[in-house]
């Protein structure tokens, strides 16, 4: 394993953070602390508690996750389609790096980007209502996963996409509704019976769950369902990007 | 001698049925300056990016440095060095950041002082932290040369450099590329310039259609194929043509006779046409003569094959 190489694509696409700060950061922090004025103070003042807690409270996880997923999508899918956007792509695909090396670095930075954003939103989260967070490591562990799973999937659509059109497609067609209607803003049990059953099969749901327990002890769906269906999610990501890497899909052809 | 890149029967065949390349066979020596010359869409690029891991082959077997490029990538790739022919920069980076990231991304170890005198014999030591945006066409070009030689390769692919690139500053690049050979690096080049490859190669390849149809060391090949032609200015114009001389392939162009000849052949006529031209009272002023030059032949195979 070359680290260098790695270390070189992690620093290179984390300076690029810092070169955007404001679209990077402040703007999914700012967006966050808007949904804590409207949903939090304005329905909460009508929806007082979902299962024995506050309103604000019950939607901090859900508001996290809301932003980890589509920022975990975003950079991961800009990273690695703006070389390829602008011919830089020739120089990895050149270097001496196996692929486990080149998603190394371009997930690790992009995950690293979505944790640092949801330790900073939980912060922000802080300023607006008191925070309890009971399974600590679990939340740490769920935040990474879905931070790593996320921008895995992110980086596979980022070498999919061959315009922006399309790198944006998925997030916005498909990514905001799934995370919308996966219970950021709702406990799943609040909804009628059938779109109780339908919601099981938004795989976001059980990723809010499980991140919700971590922090309040309460999910719509089992944590070990939870772990399994992030696991599902990251293991066919690793496969489709093996088999894109050993066919030169989008890539080498 | 063990060639430093190798490659035998390589094949390319493009997803919708494009065969991009054919049974492509060729060494290349270490230290040497090869030349592939080919018309656009002749395969040379596509050559360049399987050989560098940027396009996969379809068939055959490429080794750099004696080492399989896919077998054994890494070692393989760490010997290359690539300018593409396109400027692929990235816009917002420094020349210092992004000839850093290219070493770094070959897993080598920080070197600034090797990247400074890199850099200042590129004439680019009073841009290292200029932006790339920054920079004009010729200083951008530098750069990509400065990413590829910032690992240290061995073999060099220069694909199309002067391509846009003005007369003195290719004069400029040309003096450079002489001077990495000198350092030990062997380098394949693509270009359009037959002159370039005429004033920098030691050997050429001729690509067309996907097919290498030649590879010679350039001195030879200029002599197996070049013409040599031989213009007599004559005192005055001919008013009727000898009849001694109608064996011979001459041309009248004003009062200019031309000879073409074979320069390969022993017996190339030329003392015998003189004789003939004494004999027949025809007096010559002056004499000049001409080689064909790599354009010309270059011109010849392709139109041929």
């Amino acid at each position: 394993m070359k680290m260098r190489a790695v270390k070189t694509i992690y620093l290179f696409e984390m300076a690029r953070t810092w070169r955007t700060i404001w679209q990077s950061v402040a703007s999914p922090v700012i967006s966050t602390s808007l949904y804590f004025v409207v949903f939090g103070s304005a329905i909460g003042s009508r929806i007082t508690e979902i299962d024995g807690i506050s309103y604000g409270s019950f939607i901090v996880p859900g508001l996290i996750m809301l932003s980890v997923l589509t920022q975990s999508i975003s950079n991961a899918s800009f990273g690695i389609y703006f070389p390829k956007f602008t011919g830089t792509i020739y120089e990895v695909l050149s270097a001496p790096i196996s692929y486990v090396e080149i998603v190394l670095g371009y997930v690790g930075a992009a995950a690293s980007k979505s944790f640092i954003l949801g330790v900073l939103i939980l912060a922000t989260a802080g300023l607006f209502v008191p925070l309890e967070i009971q399974h600590p490591f679990m939340m740490v562990m769920f935040l990474l996963l879905t931070s790593v799973t996320f921008s895995l999937f992110g980086f596979l659509i980022g070498i999919w996409a061959d315009g922006f059109e399309k790198l944006q497609i998925i997030p916005l067609l498909i990514v905001t509704p799934l995370t919308f209607l996966g219970g950021s803003f709702y406990s799943i049990k609040m909804l009628p019976p059938l779109w109780q059953k339908i919601s099981m099969v938004n795989p976001v749901v059980y990723l809010i769950s499980g991140f919700r327990w971590s922090f309040y002890g309460q999910a719509d769906v089992g944590v070990d369902i939870s772990l399994a269906m992030i696991a599902v999610i990251l293991i066919t990501c690793m496969l489709t990007v093996r088999w894109i890497f050993n066919t030169g899909y989008q890539l080498k052809n | 001698m063990q060639s430093i890149l190798s490659i035998t029967d390589l094949n390319k065949t493009f997803a919708g049925g494009f065969k991009a390349l054919q049974d492509i066979n060729l060494e290349i020596h270490p230290g040497e300056i090869f030349a592939l010359l080919g018309p656009n869409g002749a395969g040379k690029t596509t050559l360049i990016n399987i050989i560098c891991g940027i396009t996969n082959l379809t068939s055959g077997s490429v080794s750099v440095g004696g080492h399989h490029i896919v077998n054994e990538y890494r070692q393989a790739r760490s010997l290359i060095g690539l300018v593409p022919q396109e400027l692929t920069t990235d816009a917002f980076e420094t020349v210092w950041d992004t000839v850093n990231f290219s070493r770094g991304l070959f897993g080598k170890p920080n070197n600034p002082p090797y990247l400074k005198e890199l850099l200042q014999d590129l004439s680019l030591s009073d841009k290292t932290h200029n932006k790339l945006m920054t920079l004009s066409g010729g200083m951008k070009r530098r750069v990509m040369i400065a990413k590829a030689l910032a690992h240290e390769p061995r073999l060099l692919f220069l694909d199309e450099p002067t391509a846009g690139v003005d007369v003195e500053l290719r004069k400029g690049m040309w003096e450079q590329v002489r001077e990495l050979r000198e350092s030990g690096v062997t380098i394949v080049l693509t270009t359009h310039y037959i002159d370039e490859a005429e004033e920098m190669a030691d050997r050429i390849g001729i690509i067309n259609h996907g097919k290498i149809i030649l590879i010679e060391n350039k001195f030879d090949l200029m002599k197996k194929l070049g013409t040599k032609h031989v213009a007599l200015d004559l005192k005055e114009p001919l008013v009727n043509f000898p009849e001694s001389l109608a064996t011979y392939n001459l041309k009248m162009n004003g009062s200019q006779l031309i000879y073409t000849y074979d320069s390969q052949k022993e017996d190339n006529g030329i003392s015998e046409l003189f004789e003939k031209l004494i004999h027949a009272g025809i007096q010559v002023k002056d004499l000049h003569t001409k080689e064909s030059s790599l354009e010309e032949i270059f011109v010849e195979l392709v139109r041929k094959r």
